[in-house]
């Protein structure tokens, strides 16, 4: 019997500017010129205007922890409990489910409102998924 | 509910908790007649007939399966799928079909068997598969880690604690008690809950719903149809439901739901209040599910959800008895069946035959059910007389 594998992501024609910025180390952002405004996930449309003016735009990485919470046993045995899986707002709006790195699930400075940046780790070779430090 | 009066006329849950040796097709055939035996009718007088899929044994057209198996023909079949909402969602589209003659009896039986039908690791899978496949399931957080999210935001916005959290279990615990039926009936102490093993912080084991096998079944007519049978009907008296998003990376708010709106269009819908109601039977898979939807229907202020368990309030004897069966932290929790046994014990409850947990003279109460992760909220009113 085969290991189970983490659960990867599969681009699409619409997400894969956004899969490919992480595997180029840049964190991007679906954005709507007619609204000026910022949109996560990516989608087909803008889902405030509706209309089909979208480009991708490199964002900070920085954000703060909207919440988040310490997984005791892990979805599967690809996955090594403890971790810590967080809602991320990002600066610029758009909020994101992601991982806390490089924190002990005990670190004081784990909280609510926390600083958090990004950075990139490599699943495999053809995948990066975004993760965030506390800054 | 405008139009056709309908009412439940049959209601009826198989054994529940650990059911090794049965399906959960077996389950929701078994609760179908039971339902049927308890409304005084046969299954040929069935021709409306509505079911949930099944996590353990998933059946590609599940409704028209569990036709079949009982060899039953009806004018209108459909399997509907609101996760835990859907038991409380599909009383609308009952009625509705009642009231357009699209149907005059319908049962609505639903049973899963999450204990004894699959592994942990199945389980656990298939439940994480909830999560968005992009952005959401590669982090790895299990259903637990979702409803942990909103636990978290609750207590950073309002200062909740998971003291207060605890004491849904702690009531959970003091209603199963009484119900010889319930999964899990011995008595609990915040402490207790607090020295259970963290699951995903702040929620630790005794915080989350039971995984059990079972099954439940509710029987419909129209209330001109129902004087002729064996019990006291229970009428449908008002509805709501509200949707608000799906994925919780995507939910507007972490902390108030969608059942400010289910629960504002049942009210509406009923000509009631709140304060009205003698119990309620609130989705509980786990503790801060109840607190934030005793605040988003009403029965308490924003942020008081804390303070209003901590009251008593939700207890047995409490000024609202709340999950009076032990709701899925205690009684059972087959998945997204879950809280169709909170539909037949308010039955029970209106028909005062609940026994030694009977709400004493019990004439109107609210079923709440959510599905999704706080995405899909349904609402529904329940009483013994109509207008």
């Amino acid at each position: 019997m085969t290991e189970p594998s983490r659960i990867l992501p599969r681009p699409t024609r619409v997400s894969e500017p956004y899969w490919q910025g992480c595997l180029d180390g840049e964190l991007r952002m679906q954005f709507c010129t007619a609204c000026e405004a910022y949109q996560f996930y990516p989608r087909v449309a803008c889902s405030a205007c509706g209309g089909s003016s979208l480009d991708w735009r490199r964002v900070s990485g920085n954000g703060r922890i909207a919440s988040f919470t310490v997984v005791r046993r892990g979805v599967s045995s690809a996955y090594e409990a403890p971790y810590i899986v967080a809602l991320i707002d990002l600066e610029e709006g758009p909020r994101l489910m992601s991982h806390v790195v490089a924190a002990e699930p005990d670190d004081s400075r784990l909280c609510v409102g926390a600083e958090v940046v990004v950075e990139f780790q490599e699943w495999g070779d053809e995948v990066a998924v975004p993760v965030f430090r506390l800054a | 509910m405008r139009g056709v009066q309908v009412s439940i006329v049959g209601a009826a849950d198989t054994e529940v908790g650990v059911l090794p040796g049965r399906s959960p097709t077996e389950l929701c055939v078994e609760a179908a007649l039971l339902a049927l035996a308890d409304a005084g009718l046969d299954k040929a007088d069935v021709d409306g007939l509505i079911t949930c899929n099944s996590f353990a044994e998933p059946i590609m057209y599940h409704a028209e399966a569990i036709a079949e198996y009982l060899q039953i023909f009806p004018s209108m079949c459909m399997t509907v799928n609101t996760g835990g909402g859907t038991t409380v969602s599909v009383l609308q589209h009952a009625a509705a079909a009642i009231a357009s003659g699209a149907a005059t009896t319908i049962v609505i039986s639903k049973a899963d068997s999450l204990r004894s039908f699959m592994s942990r690791e199945q389980a656990m899978l298939s439940q994480a598969s909830t999560g968005h496949p992009q952005y959401e399931q590669p982090y790895g957080p299990s259903v637990p880690a979702y409803y942990a999210l909103i636990a978290q935001a609750h207590m950073a916005e309002y200062g909740t604690t998971a003291e207060q959290y605890a004491e849904a279990a702690v009531s959970a615990r003091l209603h199963a008690q009484r119900n010889p039926a319930a999964q899990m009936r011995d008595l609990v102490t915040v402490e207790d809950v607090l020295a259970s093993r963290l699951i995903a912080d702040p929620l630790r084991l005794l915080d989350c719903s039971l995984v059990s096998d079972g099954g439940s079944a509710l029987v419909l007519t129209a209330a001109e149809r129902a004087q002729d049978l064996p019990h006291d009907p229970v009428y449908l008296l008002g509805f709501g439901e509200g949707h608000s998003h799906e994925h919780i990376s995507q939910a507007a708010s972490l902390t108030t739901s969608a059942a400010v709106d289910s629960g504002r269009r049942a009210f509406a819908q009923a000509g009631v209040m709140p304060q009205q109601m003698d119990f309620a039977q609130i989705y509980d898979c786990f503790t801060p599910t109840v607190l934030i939807q005793l605040e988003d229907l009403g029965f308490c202020s924003k942020g008081e959800g804390g303070a209003f368990l901590q009251s008593g309030a939700t207890r047995p004897g409490g000024d609202l008895p709340v999950n009076t069966h032990g709701g899925m932290l205690a009684h059972c929790h087959p998945g997204n069946p879950g809280s169709m046994f909170a539909l037949t014990e308010a039955v029970w409850q209106l028909r005062h035959c609940a026994g030694e947990r009977q709400v004493p003279g019990a004439e109107v109460g609210l079923v709440h059910a959510q599905g999704g992760i706080m995405s899909s909220h349904a609402t529904v009113i329940l009483g013994r007389e109509h207008d």
